[in-house]
């Protein structure tokens, strides 16, 4: 892959840059030099299209989580990775609701799966969980089969009771 | 399958002849009876006029539609035609994975059906959450609501879902059916 938007984002970024990882130029980046960094993206370089925020957690980490960002260009067809470190502690990142409008839902995803707080999002109510749901579940110290039912459950019927 | 076959007597209570027993089945100036059990009557009605509410939630949609049309056909047990509005129907059908988040409506589904009703777990999520066991899903939806027939199956084939219906409509005909009240 040698387009010359990636050439340039090289350049231009070339402190952070990991390089093209799986076909998509990764770039690290310090959470405060976020926004500005995006904006940059959108206006200089057309990516127009914001795909999605997700994060990793990496529990032993000191740095806990990876929140990753994905952009993409419909003028040049290329896609382009963002990821940043925030701590386990308290972790926020800076909202980009002001770039992107679609980025008020996949934040409140984000949110609902990690507990990552966006510094600025109005709404962070759960979006695919239920009110009233304790934690977040794809953390790696979730239970994995631990459930937080809405309905009771019922004693165990005839066909379970052997 | 079908249960037992209900006896034909003429009016004297001796057994009607069978057209295929190879006495000539003679013609009587009086009606013949049928004498059964009220229940076995009434179970017998309403084993062939099963009106689905299908609960479709997941990929066993595709397979409750294959048999459901012609190639199948569960129009042959009386039980084709689904009603959208549960008040309507008498057997739920819950096709696919319920989650957590879905579970208030399909109770509130199943208390909106009008008595007599039975519930079909069709497909294995819907009969014990199949391979889903996490925070998301229902574990079985015989932990919120009573079960009367499991099809397991990822997704169940059509045999096994007409498997299902029969032995559903032998637990009606073999089962009571208070009317008017408990004794009758």
């Amino acid at each position: 892959m040698s387009l010359p938007v990636l050439d340039q984002l090289q350049q231009h970024f070339a402190v952070a840059s990991r390089g093209i990882q799986h076909g998509v130029l990764v770039f690290e980046l310090d959470p405060d030099a976020l926004v500005s960094t995006v904006q940059q993206l959108r206006d200089a370089f057309g990516f127009d299209l914001f795909l999605d925020v997700t994060a990793v957690d990496w529990p032993d980490a000191a740095l806990r989580f990876e929140v990753v960002y994905h952009l993409y260009s419909t003028i040049h067809k290329v896609r382009v990775r963002l990821k940043l470190r925030v701590s386990g502690k308290a972790p926020v990142v800076d909202t980009l609701i002001s770039l992107y409008g679609s980025a008020h839902y996949m934040e409140r995803e984000c949110h609902d799966m990690y507990g990552i707080r966006f510094r600025g999002n109005p709404d962070l109510r759960p979006i695919l969980l239920y009110e009233g749901f304790v934690g977040h579940p794809l953390r790696k110290d979730y239970p994995k089969q631990q459930e937080q039912p809405l309905v009771p459950y019922l004693p165990p019927q005839g066909a379970l009771v052997r | 399958m079908y249960g037992k076959r209900l006896p034909i007597v003429d009016a004297a209570g001796s057994p009607a002849a069978q057209a295929s027993g190879g006495s000539t089945h003679t013609k009587h100036a009086t009606f013949e009876y049928l004498t059964t059990r009220k229940d076995e009557l009434v179970g017998w009605a309403r084993k062939f006029s099963l009106f689905p509410y299908p609960f479709v939630t997941a990929c066993c949609a595709m397979e409750f539609m294959a048999v459901s049309a012609s190639a199948y056909d569960t129009d042959r047990f009386g039980a084709a035609l689904p009603r959208f509005s549960p008040r309507q129907a008498d057997l739920l059908m819950v096709v696919g994975t319920v989650t957590q988040k879905q579970a208030p409506i399909l109770l509130k589904v199943y208390e909106q059906m009008c008595e007599p009703k039975w519930v079909m777990a069709f497909g294995v999520c819907a009969s014990t959450g199949g391979f889903y066991q996490n925070y998301a899903s229902l574990p079985g939806i015989d932990r919120i609501i009573p079960v009367d027939i499991y099809v397991p199956g990822c997704p169940p084939r059509p045999e096994m879902v007409i498997d299902g219906i029969m032995r559903l409509q032998e637990k009606i005909a073999n089962g009571r059916h208070p009317i008017v009240n408990e004794r009758f």
